[in-house]
């Protein structure tokens, strides 16, 4: 990665801490040439080449697979339990696949913070779910595993439906929140001995409805869909959640990422308005990136959302290394 | 933004940041704080709400066997429920919202199903990803004086084995004679029919039908002269006899004695044919001599 890329992955760390994205201070020739040429020099081709890409380009390939994953996942628990397959025991925040040991990791950091004791078994499930994520890609366990994600993107639906109709509007909140509630439910657990997350965290009351039974407790999933249709979209998601934090740092280094390509992109920003996390697409706002290909920032759920609307094929997965290796 | 902190001399412009702030602009900033301490409050009340059910908790749950004592339980416990997966009688369940911090938190309540040992070697404590249940308690938890058990338990249905015991170390609570007056035996009264009635869901194992697989309660009809059941279906060797004696109009009756081999199990809660039952679990509760 060149020296540019790399700060600006820096700065996407510190965007996934809450800060606001900026203008790059810096731009390679490379990537300033072309932002050269972009500007002011549309012909009759490119346009007419533009209108037909939006005519023929409607996908949603990564959105298929990745619900057909997610919801594979959660059956997988399901079913392990109803059917007494025993290929998946437990729930997402702990669990068995075949015999080995998997532990959430901010369930497992909650609990190790409040009990202030580990069991070998906590310590083997916890380091083979971080190195599964790692290799995975961080978030990636957001959009493809949990199922308050695929709620949530069900009600961001009526959201953009009501929004539409003027009924809502979308209300920003500062994404600073989501590090000072990690910061806040870390504390709470050593202080107060209580995994105080766990009761409120959304990931885990589903998993369990949906393999023991449903509760009084989808009484909160309920009022934070809620508060996200009426009030602030995706807000759990974007601004709440201490889980989605965890992951996220597990993806810094991670080889699964979206990459983007910025000689054919039209600038116009389809795939920011389906983004879960847009900051990190800021990247494709004119001007703004700084080598003709660079990664998206580790905030990013690898949801494939971006990839699915964009019309030039400017924005696509890559493993890193897998495809130098090829 | 610290350059200004920092500087001395007074600064001519008038805003912070340098460049103009419109009325608008600082009006959606105002919003947006607003909004987020809104989400803040959210989140964190409900959270810290958790609090309020431990705060005013009469009751205490009966937690599954070799749980650790009840705070560290609750901030060991990972929430995964594959203590309940395991469980060939369905005697776990998890919490709900009700109980606070103990959300999805496993615990058994004896008189719809007690745990009777089914699985011979308490599975549900080898589950356990995060020591929550534990045959052995580590170092630094200090064991309450009477939870301990004087030694492994004996499993009846397991007596013909060469490891008759449980790995058990300390009790879950502890049997007593709550109602004494409603007790059959006490009474000099038998019973006769499904010790719960027909509609009871609860299963047991009762090893001279089946050793291995337990069946409902309903399907295992009794018939007594003189009702004994909670000593009868004791799955725990020497845990509870009976002592007859004679009652002031010359009937023999039997008073219930409850021994320190007691883990509290439940059983004897479950299998009490009087409603409430007239014998139940103390759950948590220590050995006194």
């Amino acid at each position: 990665m060149s020296k540019l890329l790399t700060r600006r992955y820096i700065d996407q760390i510190k965007v996934m801490f809450g800060k606001e994205p900026a203008k790059p201070a810096e731009i390679s020739p490379a990537a300033q040439t072309i932002h050269f040429y972009k500007k002011n020099n549309r012909s009759e081709i490119e346009r007419l080449k533009h209108i037909r890409a939006h005519e023929t380009h409607k996908s949603h390939k990564w959105r298929n697979r990745r619900w057909a994953t997610l919801i594979f996942a959660n059956l997988l628990f399901v079913f392990s339990y109803w059917l007494d397959i025993q290929v998946l025991e437990g729930s997402l925040t702990a669990s068995r696949f075949v015999g080995f040991h998997m532990a959430d990791l901010n369930s497992a950091l909650q609990v190790m913070l409040a009990h202030k004791h580990i069991i070998t078994n906590l310590v083997i499930g916890t380091a083979t779910v971080l190195l599964l994520w790692a290799l995975l890609g961080g978030r990636t366990f957001c959009s493809w595993v949990c199922p308050y994600h695929l709620v949530a993107e069900w009600a961001e639906k009526i959201h953009l439906y009501l929004a539409k109709k003027k009924l809502v509007t979308d209300q920003p909140i500062d994404r600073r929140l989501r590090t000072v509630f990690w910061i806040v439910f870390a504390l709470l657990a050593v202080i107060t001995g209580y995994t105080v997350f766990e009761a409120i965290s959304p990931t885990g009351i589903l998993s369990r409805a949906l393999i023991y039974g449903a509760g009084l407790s989808l009484l909160w999933v309920v009022a934070l869909l809620f508060f996200e249709i009426f009030f602030s979209r995706r807000a759990w998601c974007r601004y709440a959640c201490p889980i989605g934090l965890t992951y996220g740092v597990v993806g810094i280094l991670s080889p699964v990422r979206i990459k983007y390509k910025l000689e054919g992109c039209f600038h116009e920003g389809d795939c920011r308005k389906v983004c879960l996390v847009p900051h990190v697409l800021d990247t494709v706002i004119k001007g703004r990136a700084v080598e003709p290909e660079v990664p998206l920032g580790p905030d990013c759920t690898r949801c494939g959302l971006c990839v699915d609307v964009c019309p030039t094929g400017s924005l696509s997965f890559e493993v890193k290394g897998l495809s130098k290796l090829l | 933004m610290s350059d200004n902190e920092n500087d001395k001399t007074p600064a001519p412009e008038p805003a912070k940041g340098g460049a103009p702030v419109s009325r608008e602009r600082a009006r959606q900033g105002r919003r947006k704080v607003l909004r987020t301490i809104l989400l803040t409050g959210g989140v964190l009340g409900a959270g810290l709400s958790g609090y309020l059910p431990l705060v005013y908790s009469r009751t205490h749950r009966l937690r599954p066997p070799g749980a650790l004592d009840e705070k560290d339980f609750l901030s060991s416990c990972i929430k995964c429920g594959q203590c309940v997966q395991v469980c060939p009688v369905n005697a776990i369940k998890l919490a709900d919202l009700t109980d606070g911090f103990g959300v999805g938190v496993p615990y058994i309540d004896a008189r719809e199903q007690a745990c009777d040992f089914s699985c011979d070697a308490v599975q549900c404590i080898l589950a356990c990803p995060t020591g929550s249940l534990t045959y052995e308690k580590p170092d630094f938890l200090p064991v309450r004086e009477g939870a301990a058990l004087a030694q492994k338990p004996t499993l009846i249905a397991k007596m013909n084995d060469p490891e008759p015991t449980l790995n058990m170390t300390e009790r879950m609570g502890v049997a007593r004679l709550t109602r004494p007056e409603s007790c059959l035996a006490m009474k000099g009264e038998g019973f006769k029919g499904q010790a719960r009635g027909p509609d009871f869901k609860g299963t047991m194992r009762y090893t001279k039908v089946d050793r291995w697989k337990p069946i409902p309660v309903a399907d295992h009809p009794y018939d007594l002269e003189l009702c004994d059941l909670c000593m009868r279906e004791c799955p725990i060797a020497g845990a509870i006899s009976l002592e007859k004696f004679t009652g002031p109009d010359g009937k023999t009756r039997a008073r219930p004695i409850v021994h320190e081999n007691c883990v509290g199990c439940g059983v004897c809660e479950m299998i009490c044919p009087t409603e409430p039952a007239s014998i139940t679990i103390v759950a948590r509760e220590v050995w006194k001599s």
